[in-house]
């Protein structure tokens, strides 16, 4: 995708704040491209992994942010794992979404945040993550209810998934963690 | 042999049948699996895309458990696995980062717990040896696409599982069972992992991939070491086949399941009638040693 820079000036603030958080060196890429090419999604994606980072240097903000990436990205590692300057570009990318949920900005296909969201709550709450609660908590947040309806039915039958949380969990440390965290 | 155990928040939902093979697989082996009492989530993905600390203090809690037990960590889920590395080579590297999780815990952990995947502790531990010797069934030239996924190999820094573009220890543990690993280009490729839920159309797209070069390299079956890996490719590939006008048929199993089997265990035990692609050309592969 084309990168535009506008006449605008801009504040260099998404750069130094990606570099905050993931204690990451972006100018060290040589843009040689090797995790676009490695990357499973670069073919899905408008922006792939390493314009994402051009985009960075060229302190371009809001567009950044709002990449598709951002949120299609699996966190499969194989663009650090082959990154001949060992960018940590999974922890950029970490760093790119922790910034988006800051600022709030537009939600993307599949809501991921949500997921996420409904994926630690159960966490705090049982010590453990409780599928079902989360699947159907997403599942009203989506308004998505027919998505895989077949298949609960299968997978309870098969004990394929649980249909209680479980209550085994010490959350002596779970509680503090996410109590320091807020 | 003893090591504190921890299953992972799957072991108790979609991943039983791992659970039980991992389970019935050590009693054999003489293998003591300990779990930790009161072992809690590591955070997988959606905490490392939430906050750092976050994502390192939740898997450093069940370490400072296995610490506090003197025992080494074994780990079957690929995402705890590579939670729990990452959270030692962090917490070992950077003295702030370690200030922080302490501080987040409420307790000094230093990052000293060594952390095994199974599979690990099966071909180092056990010992190729001792595992021919407790074979009573061999897998007899079943051909056995291994696929690693992302996590277990990435990044390589912190895991050190194996080669992260070529891993072999699967491959040696198919063919010490008889069975053979037939070498194929996917084994470390993405099949979507988090995105079971969200993004099922990015997982159908790269579980394809992942099926159809598995079909293409010859493979009657695929052996997996993830959770999520496994119900990616195995629950998944109706909806694939529905999208892609595919004719994928293939039995995605955990590579403990084919190790339970060789040693004789019951099909049931290891919970293989949770797998939706059903593995009975496998187990009718299966033979006697005798």
């Amino acid at each position: 995708m084309p990168i535009v820079i506008s006449k605008n000036k801009r504040e260099a603030g998404l750069l130094n704040a990606v570099r905050e958080i993931s204690g990451v060196d972006v100018a060290r890429c040589l843009q040689c491209k090797k995790c676009t090419n490695g990357c499973p999604v670069a073919t899905l994606v408008k922006v792939p992994p390493s314009e994402i980072i051009r985009r960075l240097l060229l302190n371009e903000d809001d567009s950044t942010v709002n990449s598709d990436l951002v949120w299609m990205c699996a966190s499969c590692e194989t663009c650090f794992s082959r990154c001949p300057m060992q960018i940590d570009m999974a922890a950029i990318m970490d760093a790119l979404r922790i910034i988006s949920i800051k600022r709030n900005t537009a939600k993307q296909k599949g809501n991921v945040p949500l997921f996420n969201k409904w994926f630690l709550k159960t966490v705090k709450v049982f010590g453990r993550t409780y599928d079902l609660g989360m699947i159907a908590a997403y599942k009203v947040g989506t308004s998505n209810y027919f998505q895989d309806a077949d298949k609960f039915p299968m997978m309870l039958r098969k004990r394929k998934i649980a249909l209680f949380p479980s209550f085994k969990a010490d959350k002596k440390y779970v509680t503090r963690i996410f109590k320091k965290k807020n | 042999m003893k090591y504190a155990y921890y299953p992972g928040c799957s072991a108790e939902s979609t991943a039983r049948d791992q659970y039980m093979s991992i389970r019935e697989v050590s009693k054999i082996l003489d293998i003591e699996l300990i779990e930790p009492k009161g072992w809690t989530c590591c955070g997988s993905t959606p905490a490392h895309q939430t906050d750092k600390i976050l994502s390192l203090a939740l898997p450093a809690a069940n370490l400072l458990m296995a610490k506090k037990m003197e025992l080494d960590m074994v780990v079957f889920c690929a995402a705890c696995y590579n939670r729990m590395k990452v959270a030692n080579y962090e917490i070992q590297k950077y003295p702030d980062i370690r200030k922080e999780v302490a501080d987040s815990l409420g307790e000094e952990y230093d990052g000293s717990v060594n952390v095994h995947h199974f599979v690990e502790v099966l071909i180092k531990n056990v010992g190729v040896k001792k595992l021919q010797e407790a074979f009573t069934h061999s897998l007899d030239g079943l051909k056995v696409a291994n696929y690693y996924g992302c996590l277990l190999v990435r990044p390589k820094e912190a895991t050190n599982f194996d080669d992260p573009e070529n891993p072999t220890i699967m491959d040696s543990l198919i063919t010490i069972m008889g069975g053979e690993s037939i070498d194929w280009p996917h084994k470390v490729e993405c099949c979507g992992g988090g995105f079971a839920l969200t993004r099922t159309d990015v997982v159908i797209e790269l579980s394809n991939s992942i099926l159809g070069m598995a079909k293409a390299a010859g493979a009657e079956c695929m052996a997996v070491a993830c959770p999520m890996c496994q119900v990616n490719l195995d629950l998944r590939q109706s909806d694939i086949n529905k999208v892609k006008h595919s004719s994928h048929n293939i039995p995605i199993v955990y590579i403990t399941q084919l190790v339970g089997l060789c040693l004789g265990i019951a099909p049931e035990k290891l919970g293989m009638d949770k797998c939706v692609v059903s593995p009975r050309s496998i187990i009718e592969a299966i033979k006697s040693n005798y």
